[in-house]
């Protein structure tokens, strides 16, 4: 279904719409504006998580489950290293690595055989018992017990004009937004990026001009599992998030509902919907009284539906044409 | 698929399988009877998704959310309405069977990937939604049912899996099934042929619902109680993995399919090769196996046999090539 001329206006109008509303919400009321920012923070995680999943999805159409329990797996080696002694953020550094070099593992070892023979399908089943394997391996290398992570940054409150911003939030939005911003820049201006994104959109003709595509494959696993590393640790730091084997679950699942808002093929749609759930679910939870904690979840997803009821490809999905 | 009808070895490895499930329990304890049982419901609830998916292409990641409708029919029925258990069944299945319309509607605008995180969201979001309305689901708590020996539950489980197969393969073998493998194959193809879509989608979403509703009913019959938690992502995960390692579009492979999902966690665990820690570690990297040696499933193997040297060896069904890209 193409956007009949005349309506291509109605995505960008909606998200404007919205910016205004809280905009001028947060100049009306300070809570508004802390609840905003901190919406924002959780979305910049939804966010790092939603990217990673369309980074697989547009490679190998595929929807990656284990996408969450590599990024809790990711977090708990920075848990270890720290509590091995080293200090926040060499070990940051030193579990991105690692989140690649597993990344890449994983699609070699474990993806990379069942894409060969099988369909979509049989790789989505193929991720989904890498969840169970990864979050078996989580309890049975760190036990189940909830870690404390370390924050990042000390407890810092800046006040502009009586809304007070936590630096863990603005913190959080930042790196979120930095590592999404640097993958862009990645794929749009190198050659290694060039080739990734030929191998996916063409992987015949990306092969044909000697680029070897299955090494493109396990690249992306590599670069989305370092995002989700990314969005791990930032979560793990937030106050309100324990690191716990399933830590990840509930971010996974707004993560999708992200990715699909976005239109799945999108990356800046991925963002855009991560920011807009978090922010919503946020707001949602501290002025609607009747919707509970348990609710959330269910708003998120009666978002998503509303949205693919009236776009079915996202709000940035490219729409394509059927062929009989 | 060109099956061959004159083949008796299909309808024989049917009859085979029901004695031998039928006599099994004379050698099982009352433990192992309910575990029997399990994987009864396992059987009816993976039929049931494959369907769906198997039949009319149409992938479902949320078929715990249709087994929760029908887990939470009878257990309200039974613990706040008198009704005596069995009788519960038919309710569930309509009131899974209008779930599942009620799913496949909006559905029917989704396809592909699309569709399937719709029905993955709708999974989530209804043990969230029993959680919320304590007074009338009995919120986490849940609610508690009468207790039956091992034996009934066995007996009760597979009369029904062997009810909803024999149905199921009368409804699939004729006009209908032929309508939604049409719909799988190809939307335009079948539609230009006579074939309504929007019918014959809501209606398979609508008996897969119904049937995985039975599954539910069934389920916390044999757990004698029910709280949102049984029916979280878990159910929904493996019974699609079950679907698939069985074999996508085939009744034969939902018996292997249910086999593996319950024993093998189940056989690892009470063997003392490994600790119980590492099981979900052997589960998940058996899954992964299975999908590189056999990706289209169990019953593609068992079909292969069957068929051996005849020419269908080869074409056995690929339900899910490229439906929904």
């Amino acid at each position: 279904m193409a956007l009949r001329p005349g309506t291509a206006w109605i995505v960008p109008g909606l998200l404007l719409a919205g910016c205004a509303a809280l905009v001028i919400g947060s100049l009306q009321s300070s809570l508004f504006a802390q609840q905003t920012i901190s919406g924002l923070a959780n979305g910049g995680i939804y966010a790092s998580l939603a990217v990673a999943l369309v980074l697989i999805y547009r490679a190998t159409e595929v929807i990656n489950f284990a996408q969450g329990a590599i990024a809790t797996f990711t977090t708990y080696v920075a848990w270890q290293l720290i509590d091995w002694g080293l200090g926040y953020w060499p070990a940051f550094a030193l579990t991105l690595a690692i989140a690649f070099a597993g990344g890449f593992a994983i699609e070699l070892v474990a993806i990379r055989p069942v894409e060969r023979r099988g369909h979509q399908l049989s790789v989505v089943i193929a991720s989904i018992g890498l969840l169970i394997l990864i979050e078996g391996a989580i309890g049975y290398i760190w036990g189940s017990e909830i870690k404390f992570m370390p924050a990042p940054f000390p407890a810092h409150v800046y006040r502009v004009g009586g809304v007070a911003f936590s630096r863990q939030d603005l913190a959080t939005i930042a790196i979120s937004i930095a590592s999404v911003v640097l993958l862009w820049l990645l794929f749009q201006f190198t050659k290694v990026g060039l080739a990734m994104r030929a191998a996916a959109v063409r992987p015949e003709a990306a092969r044909l001009v000697g680029i070897r595509v299955s090494w493109m494959l396990s690249l992306g696993w590599g670069l989305a599992a370092m995002l989700g590393a990314v969005a791990g640790m930032m979560a793990a730091a937030s106050p309100t998030t324990l690191l716990q084997p399933s830590m990840m679950d509930g971010v996974l699942i707004y993560a999708f509902a992200a990715a699909v808002l976005g239109g799945l093929e999108s990356a800046a749609g991925a963002v855009v919907g991560a920011l807009a759930i978090g922010v919503t679910l946020n707001l949602l939870g501290s002025y609607v009284s009747w919707v509970t904690p348990q609710l959330l979840l269910p708003a998120a997803f009666v978002l998503m539906l509303v949205v693919l009821l009236v776009k079915p490809s996202g709000l940035f999905g490219r729409t394509r044409v059927r062929k009989v | 698929m060109r099956l061959r009808r004159s083949s008796l070895a299909g309808p024989a490895v049917a009859v085979a399988a029901a004695v031998a499930i039928g006599v099994l329990p004379h050698w099982l304890s009352n433990y192992h009877r309910s575990t029997g049982a399990d994987v009864g419901v396992f059987f009816t609830a993976i039929l049931a998704l494959n369907i769906v998916t198997g039949y009319t292409g149409q992938i479902s990641i949320g078929h715990g959310a249709f087994m929760a409708v029908g887990g939470y029919t009878t257990a309200i029925l039974t613990h706040d309405h008198g009704w005596s258990d069995l009788a519960t069944l038919p309710a569930a299945a309509l009131v899974g069977f209008a779930a599942g319309v009620v799913v496949g509607l909006p559905a029917l605008r989704f396809r592909g990937v699309y569709l399937a995180l719709t029905t993955f969201a709708v999974a989530l979001a209804v043990p969230q939604i029993a959680k919320n309305y304590p007074g009338f689901t009995g919120g986490t708590e849940g609610l508690a049912l009468p207790t039956h020996s091992g034996l009934w539950l066995y007996r009760t489980a597979w009369v029904v899996a062997g009810i909803v197969f024999v149905a199921a393969w009368l409804l699939l073998r004729g006009r209908t099934g032929r309508a939604f493998r049409a719909v799988r194959d190809s939307e335009v193809a079948a539609a230009s042929s006579g074939v309504s879509l929007p019918v014959y989608k809501t209606v398979a979403f609508g008996i897969s619902a119904g049937v995985a509703a039975v599954a539910g009913s069934v389920y916390v019959l044999v757990n004698n109680f029910v709280n949102p938690d049984v029916f979280g992502l878990q159910l929904s995960l493996y019974v699609l993995i079950g679907a698939v390692v069985g074999g996508l579009g085939s009744l034969w492979g939902v018996l292997v399919g249910a086999a593996f999902v319950q024993l093998l966690p189940l056989g690892l665990t009470s063997s003392s090769l490994t600790s119980s820690q590492l099981v979900p570690v052997i589960f998940g990297a058996v899954v992964i196996a299975v999908m590189a040696l056999l990706p289209l499933g169990a019953a593609n193997l068992l079909h292969a046999v069957l068929h051996f040297g005849s020419r269908s060896a080869q074409s056995a069904d690929v339900p899910l090539g490229t439906e929904g890209r």
